[in-house]
């Protein structure tokens, strides 16, 4: 492999002097499981890897506080899928962090890691969006508070600036009820990107949030007030022009060779028609049972 | 010529305290200097599974682990199922079952299977076909292995 300084900092403060020091010379290793085939293949060539794994700071787990709950840089996607906490407020989160890679892809890949990359591909992206995450960053001159969605501009570009390090992702807890779900059209099962990725949500106001990613070279978001969504007896056309205007933020690439354009279009509309349907049926089951 | 760092670690129950380069692998570490062999080098992108081992309790694809990041863990390699010269109740059962053909993914497949038992120990076929699903076979095996691993499930074979 390429040769590269390796940097092991015990504190935010630590990484972040690092990462101001070094800017794009400078590449971050949380779970390694992007930059490691990145270092071998050629396509990063990093000055010095640092290495944030040893940050007591950004191991801090899932916590809940204040009416959010904040989840620390490097928890892991099977950390994500097991957790209560998440499982109970952001249900979708954990179906979304159960399918990324395999176990043993699960058990390094990073919650930053995975927003970090910026791959229009990232599962946990469209869960994130739809539940209103911040993304907290630390940099020289203080912690930097980033709506997830100005988070992400495409392909392996984030809005972090030099210096910064995502040191963890916030979530506010849902005031109202609601159903959420996380799903994904990928080529074989068990151990794949997404060729869609999407998730949806219903809440007992009406409001219906749908997110997706891999159809375009960043994940979007989409919000429906109007009700129309949220309600199964509103009529099929109306409901159809709204998630059409949701799908105009689509445009798949024609390079990849995992789906064709047309495919991925046609997918979209399938995932997002049945991830609408299961999140409305899972807040019913969530009213049936106050 | 690349830095080294001092790391101290335990695989298979060995201590270790050696130097490595800051660019190499724990797959480069296990099977050049550590010279255990059984865990198997193949897509080195971690699609395929055969350099998985244990790493404090977890499986990873151990291609996509830096040496260095091994420092101060607990290591596990097929080499270290099998007890005083008696292979574990799972090994027994990919034999019995034929679960191996080739054998180049056997050692992926078995410390996935050892993991996924250790975590579960009663899985389902469904659970089992997930916790695997990180472990390809090119010989097609797949349903020799789960039966090898349901074979064993719940304590049974032991």
């Amino acid at each position: 492999m390429q040769t590269f300084a390796y940097k092991r900092p015990a504190t935010v403060a630590e990484a972040v002097a690092l990462l101001d020091r070094h800017g794009p010379e400078a590449h971050v290793l949380a779970g390694g499981t992007d930059l490691v085939v990145g270092l071998r293949d050629g396509s990063r060539a990093p000055g010095v890897v640092i290495d944030i794994k040893r940050i007591a700071e950004l191991r801090l787990g899932i916590v809940e506080e204040g009416g959010r709950v904040t989840i620390g840089a490097t928890t892991t996607m099977t950390e994500l899928a097991s957790n209560a906490l998440i499982r109970r407020h952001f249900p979708a989160l954990a179906e979304a962090a159960a399918v990324v890679g395999s176990v043993q892809i699960r058990n390094r890949a990073t919650i930053a890691g995975n927003i970090c990359n910026a791959s229009p591909a990232a599962d946990a992206a469209p869960p994130l969006l739809v539940y209103d995450a911040t993304v907290v960053a630390a940099g020289l001159s203080g912690t930097r508070r980033i709506p997830i969605d100005e988070f992400f501009v495409e392909s392996g570009v984030t809005t972090l600036a030099r210096g910064e390090l995502v040191t963890a992702i916030e979530l506010p807890v849902p005031a109202r009820r609601s159903g959420a779900v996380h799903v994904r059209r990928t080529r074989r099962r068990g151990h794949d990107l997404a060729s869609v990725t999407l998730c949806c949500s219903v809440d007992e106001a009406g409001v219906t949030r749908l997110a997706y990613g891999s159809v375009g070279p960043r994940p979007v978001v989409c919000v429906d007030e109007s009700g129309t969504l949220a309600d199964p007896g509103a009529p099929t056309e109306a409901r159809a022009r709204i998630l059409e205007g949701m799908f105009a933020g689509a445009s798949p690439s024609k390079r990849s060779m995992r789906a064709g354009p047309e495919y991925r279009l046609a997918m979209l509309r399938v995932l997002g028609w049945r991830a609408l349907q299961v999140a409305t049926e899972r807040l019913g089951e969530a009213r049936t049972n106050g | 010529m690349a830095e080294t760092l001092p790391i101290e670690f335990t695989i298979n129950g060995v201590h270790r305290a050696i130097d490595v380069a800051v660019n190499i692998t724990l797959l480069d570490l296990i099977r050049d200097d550590l010279r255990l062999t059984g865990t198997k080098e193949c897509c080195d992108v971690g699609e395929c599974g055969a350099c998985t081992v244990i790493v404090d309790g977890r499986t990873v694809d151990s291609c996509l682990m830096l040496a260095v990041e091994a420092d101060g863990t607990a290591i596990l390699t097929v080499e270290g199922l099998a007890k005083d010269g008696q292979l574990s109740p799972l090994q027994q059962a990919f034999l019995d079952k034929g679960g191996a053909q080739c054998g180049f993914c056997t050692p992926g497949q078995l410390i996935s299977a050892h993991a996924l038992l250790e975590s579960n120990p009663s899985p389902t076929r469904a659970e089992i076909e997930e916790g695997l699903a990180g472990n390809l076979c090119r010989c097609g095996c797949y349903f020799q292995i789960f039966d090898a691993v349901e074979s064993v499930a719940g304590g049974a074979g032991k």
